[in-house]
């Protein structure tokens, strides 16, 4: 196990993955977060409350509902999403991966929207990233400056954001993840592959960190968002106790 | 009653598809200026009364048939 993938000693937090129809990214998600140290039960859509011990939620990617009507527009009003709605307006640490990330900007819970990608093109390959700070419940383990590699692979992840909000955005510093410079995949406007809520406790991301957590995979540097992510989640449990 | 919601990409957002079929048009020999896809919803009401349906309609554009940050709509009602 590389320094990229440790998982940090403490407690073992529950980190459900939720599974809508048409979720597809789940088991890697599950898989990845119990690598690092989470325990991470998959919960069906119907379900209209959250494991009671949950310290963080992940929405994984996939294509819920078909992406019909427009992606991730039908799967927020899946009962669990009401709870998960509550579960972020207490504090509580969401995650959105890709799927995830629509479906979190169209609940009203991330700003913005995804939209077809601008080649009208399915994009699947490795895109390096930047990032906007580490003081977050999701960066905390990379360096300042860092350069990820992480695999995108959709159709839809233009995000999109009107002037006024992006300047917003970018003042809050809530642009957290970026395509490096000439490496938009999708045409998302300011280069943004993943955008945080302005209380830093939701965030949605286009690119897989599940599908860079081991040598094998080309990258471990999905990991190191997924293990700030447990290590966030570990620490609410303590400061819950 | 039946109604038609027709949802658009609002002016000034990038129609790709809309780009796409334009170029298409075009190599057919067609003369045409921009073109733009939307989207086109049928929709049966259980109500007659025009109102109450025009109410329920917006209802179903800002909760779900529209995304008011990028796309416009309009409602047609089936003529009485």
């Amino acid at each position: 196990m590389t320094a990229h993938t440790r998982s940090a000693f403490g407690p073992r937090p529950t980190v459900p993955v939720i599974v809508f129809p048409g979720s597809n990214d789940d088991r890697d998600a599950q898989r990845a977060l119990e690598g690092l140290g989470a325990h991470s039960p998959r919960v069906w859509h119907t379900e209209d409350k959250l494991p009671g011990e949950t310290a963080a939620v992940v929405l994984p990617g996939g294509f819920s509902y078909g992406d019909y009507l427009r992606c991730g527009a039908i799967a927020r009003f899946s009962p669990v999403m009401r709870a998960v709605a509550d579960f972020a307006a207490d504090g509580g640490l969401v995650l959105g991966i890709c799927n995830g990330f629509q479906i979190l900007t169209e609940a009203g819970l991330l700003p913005g929207v995804l939209r077809p990608n601008e080649s009208l093109s399915f994009v699947c390959r490795d895109v390096p990233l930047t990032i906007e700070r580490t003081d977050t419940a999701f960066t905390s383990r990379c360096a300042p400056d860092q350069e990820l590699v992480v695999p995108v692979k959709h159709g839809d992840g233009c995000w999109y954001a009107d002037a006024d909000l992006l300047a917003e955005l970018a003042g809050n510093r809530q642009l957290l993840l970026r395509y490096a410079a000439g490496s938009n995949p999708n045409g998302a406007i300011a280069d943004v592959a993943g955008v945080l809520n302005a209380d830093g406790n939701v965030f949605g991301l286009m690119p897989h960190p599940e599908h860079a957590v081991d040598p094998l995979l080309g990258s471990v540097d999905g990991a190191l968002i997924l293990g700030s992510f447990v290590d966030a989640a570990r620490l609410s449990l303590a400061a819950i106790v | 009653m039946k109604a038609t919601v027709l949802v658009r990409p609002k002016r000034g957002i990038l129609d790709p598809q809309g780009q796409a079929v334009e170029s298409s048009l075009r190599h057919l020999g067609f003369e045409v200026g921009e073109a733009r896809v939307g989207r086109l919803v049928d929709v049966e009401l259980a109500t007659d009364d025009r109102d109450e349906a025009l109410a329920q309609l917006e209802q179903m554009c800002e909760q779900l048939l529209a995304n008011p940050l990028i796309e416009s709509y309009a409602i047609e009602l089936e003529s009485a």
